[in-house]
């Protein structure tokens, strides 16, 4: 009983913190603000995936939200690599 | 030699081994021996960008560092939302430190690098060219010298204890 | 599953939900460029943290096998955001921070950031 509000709770903090990357995303005064906001956003989609796979009992979102985490991980470096020597791969 | 040929990292292959066995959450001979294939194939394929190994004098003595680091990183995500909450924008005191490091292994300053950045109110930014100092950025730090001891007695001659 | 499990299990949650939140809020309020790096990577990563760990946590109680997986999650966002962070902070001193405000190394050789490559080896 509990536990199924701190759950309905949790969600909600990182849906806002979603939203609130996105108002970011839009007002970002850089392009480097822009690539943060992203990795944080990445980062809160990882957290939401795995909080809602345990409300709903889902046993395959596991591997989304591992993505999801990787992928994010990878791009963050690959947009800060493009930044800081304007190529991906040397 | 041929098997350190085989398994230049040992260490790494243990390693992805039960990383494969956990992320495949079975534990069964079938997903061992996939496992094991892939944590051999791995290291021989990356071989040529880990040139070094890292030599550790005490390796248990990195269980008590995770366990500081780790209460750290708890804390300081207290005193950043205190800071984020309640601290007025204009009042926030950041400043860049330079903090020199004797330590000399790669790995050993990369841990001290990654723990800089996780513990309280402190980011590391840049290494100097050479490799000897940190160039740190502290979110709310009005006396900055405090803050190049705290790195150096907290976590530095912890380290230089662990890496020989 | 006992009730005391059950209240630290939701604690975790609420605390790991609202220092989610306090990380993106700190993004959108803090003023320096830098200081905004502080907020993500420390808020946010135990925010995620503790919710991973909560949702281990429950199910080793409520099914009785370990989830590691879910561990092994926290483990990777807690090694992999001091990286993020510190390609971030580069890109800001490449571009954007003002090479005099930077306190001089004190040892000869520049920061890595303003160094050309060593002939032959890229890092």
């Amino acid at each position: 009983m509990i536990l199924d509000h701190a759950l309905t709770f949790a969600i909600g903090c990182f849906a806002l913190a979603l939203l609130l990357n996105l108002i970011r995303i839009a007002t970002a005064p850089g392009f480097a603000d822009r690539v943060l906001a992203v990795d944080t956003m990445t980062v809160n989609v990882t957290a939401l995936v795995i909080l809602y796979s345990a409300r709903s009992g889902s046993v395959f979102s596991f591997e989304a939200a591992v993505i999801f985490a990787m992928t994010g991980f990878v791009s963050t470096m690959a947009f800060c690599k493009y930044l800081l020597r304007g190529s991906i791969v040397e | 030699m041929p098997l350190r040929r085989l398994f230049p990292h040992p260490g790494l292959t243990v390693f992805l081994t039960l990383f494969w066995l956990v992320l495949a959450d079975s534990w069964t001979f079938g997903s061992l021996a996939l496992g094991a294939t892939l944590a051999t194939a791995v290291p021989l394929l990356t071989a040529p960008w880990w040139p070094g190994k890292p030599r550790l004098k005490r390796p248990l003595a990195l269980l008590p560092y995770l366990g500081i680091v780790l209460w750290d990183v708890v804390v300081s995500s207290f005193q950043v939302a205190r800071i984020v909450l309640f601290l007025p924008p204009d009042r926030i005191r950041s400043a860049f430190i330079a903090v020199p490091t004797s330590l000399t292994s790669p790995e050993a300053v990369a841990l001290l690098a990654g723990t800089i950045t996780m513990t309280p109110g402190t980011l590391t930014a840049d290494i100097s060219a050479d490799g000897r100092v940190l160039l740190v950025h502290a979110l709310h730090a009005p006396d900055p010298e405090e803050v190049r001891q705290g790195i150096i007695t907290r976590y530095e001659s912890r380290l230089k204890r662990i890496f020989a | 599953m006992t009730a005391l499990a059950e209240i630290v299990v939701a604690l975790l949650l609420v605390a790991g939900g609202l220092f989610g939140l306090i990380g993106s809020f700190g993004l959108l309020r803090l003023k320096d460029r830098m200081q905004r790096l502080h907020a993500p990577t420390k808020a946010t990563t135990l925010g995620v943290g503790a919710a991973l760990v909560a949702v281990a946590f429950h199910v080793w109680l409520a099914e009785g096998r370990l989830a590691l997986r879910e561990i092994l999650v926290a483990v990777f966002f807690f090694s992999t955001a001091p990286l993020s962070a510190l390609f971030l902070a580069k890109v800001h001193l490449f571009r954007d921070i003002p090479r005099d405000s930077l306190p001089p190394p004190g040892t000869g050789s520049d920061w890595a950031s303003f160094t050309p490559d060593p002939p032959g080896g890229k890092t």
